[in-house]
């Protein structure tokens, strides 16, 4: 650059370079105001209202972005591997040293070339059966052994083990490692999972995390999905996000959401487990508990009844019977004895009313011998000079008979 | 009973069914009572184990290639 024969320095700034490259595409009249055709890619729409994603086609790519007073008038809601024609000019983001699309109009023409070839694949090992429900195993309910065809490197790895680790320990994990993206990755997937079975675990995880249509192409691959149709171990898939979903999960016994869900499907959870062992605990104390009781009860029903039977309880009875006759007799001699008692009051007054003490109370004597042997009832018992006893109401005097 | 296993040496499938078949044979009753206290000790005894298994389990990880090896866990 030294001998030059223009007027430019011999060294210029990074920052001269990318504005004499802005001066330059911001002047060409092709790419100021251009139409192009490509596949949306890495789409996403930034808080700030901008929206950002590669446009693709076989062999090519370039950044793209819409600016948020654009971006409401698309009138087209953008998603990857959505085929469009973007209309807007080219310009270079000079920070990153990037030269960017920046686009103004869209006009989709259909899906992408990736997602047609998606779509055709799966409509194929639809049509033989290969997603059929029939097909899908039930999982074992306590896998001893887990395997897990995965990176050794990636977070999904990670995600699965900490799942595992804190809901079902008891598990043994056997990992088999791959690369999940990039050219080699179908071959190295199907490999990997050839491996993992021969260990013959009780169930298969193959997981990837999050990434765009092309990171997970993979997945999307014939070969991994029949290789996973044909395995004869249960499989669950863990691939990508919610929303992402490849022939691999078509193909597999489960599809999970993502790699943690792949774990949290694969196991039960050790405080479901827990729960479940103490509702058993307390069943098993419930039930010899109440096998106990019944057995106290029979013993105390033969218990009672050998009581009932004992000789001391006959002799019981008979006491019981002669104490209530003794007291009757005894009642029945009160009885005698009291109607008894009261005839002779009755005797009594009457004889009272007979005595001639009620005869000398009214004024009459009684007139004996001085001996009072003799009742002196006629004159001629009554000789001159008799001496007499004469008895009245409260007393006797004696007395001397004169006869003339 | 002489023939059943070591309640230490069942897994948690093994432990867990057996606890479930000697409560419900409990359940059932119409054994004699040696039989059924028995049934309950067992019971409880892999209960104990299963209780175990759960609580102190650590996570073994090996990879394919034979070698068993530690993978660290960030929970």
């Amino acid at each position: 650059m030294g001998q030059s024969t223009f007027p430019i320095p011999s060294v210029i700034t990074v920052k001269d370079l990318t504005g004499y490259l802005h001066f330059v595409l911001e002047n060409d009249e092709v790419l100021k105001d251009i139409w192009v055709r490509g596949e949306v890619s890495n789409y996403s729409h930034s808080s700030s209202g901008h929206l950002y994603f590669t446009l693709k086609d076989q062999n090519a790519s370039i950044r793209c972005a819409v600016w948020r007073s654009n971006a409401s008038r698309l009138g087209t809601p953008l998603s990857d591997g959505l085929l469009v024609e973007a209309h807007g000019y080219v310009d270079i983001y000079e920070v990153g040293g990037q030269i960017q699309f920046y686009i103004d109009g869209i006009q989709t023409t259909g899906d992408g070339f990736l997602y047609q070839a998606f779509l055709l694949l799966k409509s194929k090992l639809e049509a033989e059966g290969l997603f059929d429900i029939s097909r899908k195993r039930p999982l074992p309910p306590f896998p001893h052994s887990i395997g897990i065809v995965t990176s050794p490197t990636g977070a999904a790895l990670q995600d699965i083990l900490t799942v595992l680790q804190r809901r079902y320990p008891l598990a043994e994990v056997i990992l088999s490692p791959t690369p999940v993206q990039g050219r080699e990755a179908p071959a190295m997937i199907i490999s990997a999972l050839k491996q993992v079975i021969l260990e013959n675990p009780d169930i298969i995880l193959i997981a990837r995390g999050g990434g765009s249509l092309e990171d997970l192409s993979a997945f999307n691959d014939e070969d991994v999905a029949r290789a996973i149709a044909s395995s004869p171990i249960p499989v669950i898939t863990g691939i990508g996000h919610e929303t992402d979903f490849t022939i691999a999960d078509f193909t597999a016994d489960i599809r999970a959401p993502t790699p943690t869900a792949a774990a949290e499907m694969a196991v039960p959870h050790r405080d479901d487990l827990l729960s479940e062992l103490q509702e058993s605990r307390i069943k098993l104390f419930r039930v010899s508990r109440h096998l106990l009781d019944e057995y106290i009860w029979q013993l105390s029903d033969l218990h009672n009844l050998l009581l009932r039977n004992s000789p001391a309880i006959y002799l019981q009875n008979q006491a019981d019977r002669l104490n209530t006759l003794s007291d009757a007799l005894v009642k029945a001699c009160q009885y005698a004895l009291s109607i008894k008692s009261l005839n002779l009051k009755q005797t009594y007054g009457r004889l009272t009313a007979l005595s001639p003490q009620a005869t000398l109370n009214r004024g009459f004597a009684l007139v004996t011998d001085q001996k009072q042997s003799r009742l002196i009832t006629k004159t001629q018992d009554a000789t001159n000079k008799l001496p007499i006893n004469i008895r009245v109401s409260n007393g006797s005097f004696q007395a001397t008979v004169i006869q003339e | 009973m002489s023939q059943l296993k070591e309640v230490e040496k069942l897994n948690y499938e093994q432990a867990y069914e057996e606890l479930q078949s000697i409560v419900s044979l409990l359940d059932e009753g119409g054994q004699p009572l040696d039989k059924n206290l028995k049934l309950f000790e067992r019971g409880q005894a892999l209960a104990k184990h299963c209780e175990n298994l759960l609580t102190q389990a650590q996570l073994k990880i090996r990879e394919t290639t034979g070698d068993s090896k530690e993978v660290s866990i960030d929970a």
